[in-house]
């Protein structure tokens, strides 16, 4: 019994509520660190591309932000299954504010896909197998915000959007290799390469610390919203009158 | 007395809801030939708006086509649930004492059935009137037969998602669209390579293979979603 | 038997159910009485599985509901604000398709049924010709054919006729005396005699 403690205080809001709490300085510390690393080690003592110059540096950006698009999304889903599995709302919380953080990523990733694919193809837009996935992925998100704004109570909302994200996040395998397919057939292999295994340590390791940053970023902003959401969520329940003063 | 006396098995009971639907489609024939109605005035808006040119016809049709389908599928799953919600008979659903999502699944399947069918048959017609050859079109309407039944029965999770929110039309496609679109991927693709004469069997293989995908999971999504909206 | 013990239930910010008990002996029917707001179509519904309290537990024959989802649903036959009818099937239809998704019945039964409620000769009408309190009969006669225990039926009596209301009372006592269990909410008295006990929501 006791391995499950430890979840069934996850279920508690002010717990989570003061976990979240003592976790975000430290994860805003650790952030700071490996994207500051991350972003040193890339943009200035990384040597230029043979080939793209200095228009490769966006991969500091670009990659982390592919990569917590789709980790978002997970993150969702799974907070959404708990969420319905168990009844637990604290995990509907998580996923409520998980979402917007996801299709903003999302969206910076295909803002610096476009923008990487300027000087390289000399386009803003081409439909290449990964950019069109994560469009697609944006989609996903907006369909997902869209059923959650159009409950007024927030009890359905949160099992409708659970229900949506389980079913999307079966569906993204589906989706990325249909679309990998379609590519394929369409106009040969993927033109832009991610980390080559070739790549040299000293655009590798910054790469890397990028990534990780990013990962603690996700997760100092979802404590963030987490906090918001169980406050606004909670308003009326006696444990948060000392927090947010008398009403 | 702990249940109900000599209950029905699941098949029976889902063959009576199946027959149900397919009665009270017969009931309102006019609404089920909007679909097929509005898939041939969509396939009707691309040569009107291009150039009603044989090769360029040839070129884009296996997309219009699709696209025409998906979209007039989606806007028949509206009102799937609709009905059943406002007249009660979906709380009747729920309390059969039968597994709900075998008896969605029938429903499902009984809309798939009135509503595919007629686009299925539908298709020839639109795809010959934009210079889609006669060789293509047994390919043409079995990727459809497929393809409806993915679209129809994710379609369904939308439709059962969306009941209990506000109401508004465009929602329901915004969910949706994004989930179907490998259908249309490789809807399409296996039609193009028919009319340009190669095999069109990998796309169709995967359609199935989704088909099978969405006949399984998806009524158990539309179960969860229908018992959301009876909260 | 039905036990609910202790329900409470909130609608976002309303805490609607606040620790309701109610127990239905089999040979029992219970009125749920209560102003407008009180909490009986809540109560029902979440009697009827429909609503998840957020604490309490709801046991049928000592079992908790949610461990039978489907076997507890099969016992139980729910009469809605709606009908749960289809105004383009016929009232013969209706009845036939809602009775044989839950068990086995054959067409005389579901004919005694209709002439029970006062439709003899009505099962080839389509719905919608039918008037609110006849459609109101056939939903009583679904009821009554579903085979199941526990009814629990929201404001029958609302708007039927006096000649409804006879059909309606000798089909509730009728199944009581067989050992059956109801539960109904009604704004007013209703003639059922003995086999009644009142619950008062507050």
């Amino acid at each position: 019994m006791a391995t499950w403690t430890w979840f069934h205080r996850l279920a508690s809001p002010p717990h989570v509520y003061r976990i979240s709490g003592a976790f975000l300085p430290w994860l805003a510390l650790f952030t700071a660190l490996f994207i500051g690393y991350g972003f040193y080690g890339g943009l200035v003592l990384a040597p230029p591309d043979y080939q793209q110059k200095d228009a490769f540096r966006i991969i500091y950006v670009h990659a982390p932000s592919a990569w917590l698009s789709m980790l978002a999304y997970v993150t969702v889903a799974v907070a959404a299954a708990v969420g319905l599995i168990w009844r637990m709302k604290v995990a509907h919380a998580v996923a409520a504010s998980a979402a917007p953080i996801g299709a903003s990523f999302t969206f910076l990733a295909l803002l610096t896909g476009s923008l990487w694919g300027k000087p390289m193809w000399g386009t803003w837009w081409t439909w290449d197998a990964r950019l069109t996935s994560e469009l697609i992925l944006l989609f996903l998100y907006l369909g997902y915000l869209a059923l959650r704004g159009a409950f007024d109570d927030r009890a359905r909302a949160d099992q409708a959007s659970a229900v949506l994200a389980i079913v999307g996040v079966v569906n993204i395998p589906i989706i990325h290799f249909s679309v990998v397919w379609w590519n394929s057939l369409h106009q040969g292999s993927t033109v832009m390469k991610l980390a080559r295994p070739s790549m040299p340590g000293s655009m590798l390791w910054p790469l890397l610390s990028s990534l990780l940053g990013f990962t603690l970023l996700f997760a100092a902003l979802l404590c963030v919203r987490l906090r918001a959401e169980i406050i606004d969520r909670e308003r009326t329940a006696s444990w948060l009158r000392p927090i947010v003063g008398a009403a | 007395m702990s249940g109900a006396r000599d209950p029905v098995s699941l098949p029976s009971a889902a063959a009576r809801v199946f027959g149900r639907e397919c009665r009270l489609g017969v009931r309102r024939v006019g609404e089920l030939l909007q679909p097929v109605t509005f898939f041939l005035m969509v396939t009707t808006l691309f040569p009107l708006a291009l150039s009603p040119e044989p090769s360029l016809m040839r070129n884009i049709a296996p997309g219009v086509v699709w696209v025409g389908a998906l979209l007039s599928s989606l806007l028949s799953l509206e009102g799937l649930f609709r009905a059943d919600l406002d007249d009660g008979t979906l709380e009747q659903l729920v309390l059969a004492g039968q597994p709900l999502a075998g008896l969605v699944a029938a429903k499902v399947l009984a809309h798939w059935l009135l509503v595919g069918v007629p686009l299925v048959l539908a298709a020839p017609l639109a795809a010959s009137s934009l210079s889609v050859p006669a060789a293509a079109l047994p390919v043409l309407m079995l990727g459809l037969a497929l393809g409806t039944g993915v679209i129809v029965f994710v379609g369904a999770v939308g439709a059962a998602l969306t009941l209990a929110g506000r109401r508004g039309s465009v929602l329901l496609s915004l969910l949706v669209l994004p989930l179907v679109m490998p259908v249309l991927i490789f809807g399409a693709r296996a039609t193009d390579e028919a009319v340009r004469g190669d095999s069109a069997a990998g796309g169709l293989w995967l359609l199935l293979a989704m088909l099978i995908l969405a006949v399984t999971l998806a009524p158990l999504a539309v179960a969860a979603a229908v018992r959301i909206c009876l909260e | 038997m039905l036990e609910a013990d202790r329900l409470h239930l909130w609608r976002g910010e309303r805490h609607v159910l606040r620790a309701v008990s109610v127990a239905v002996r089999a040979g029992e029917a219970v009125h749920l009485a209560g102003p407008n707001g009180a909490g009986k179509t809540t109560l029902l519904r979440t009697l009827a599985g429909f609503l998840w309290p957020e604490e309490g537990s709801i046991r049928w024959c000592g079992r908790p509901i949610a461990a039978d989802p489907d076997g507890y649903a099969g016992a139980t036959a729910y009469l809605g604000h709606d009908n749960g009818l289809k105004a383009d099937l016929t009232a013969g239809e209706n009845l036939h398709y809602l009775t044989r998704i839950r068990r086995p019945a054959d067409d005389a039964e579901l004919a005694a049924m209709l002439s029970r409620v006062g439709l003899a000769g009505r099962a080839e009408a389509p719905l919608r010709t039918l008037s609110a309190g006849q459609r109101r009969r056939v939903a009583m006669a679904r009821v009554a054919l579903s085979g199941a225990p526990l009814w629990l039926l929201d404001e029958p009596f609302t708007n039927l006729d006096v000649a409804a209301v006879g059909i309606l009372t000798g089909l509730i006592t009728d199944h009581v005396d067989a050992g059956g269990l109801a539960v109904f909410t009604a704004h007013s008295e209703v003639p059922l005699g003995g086999r009644t006990r009142r619950l008062a929501l507050a």
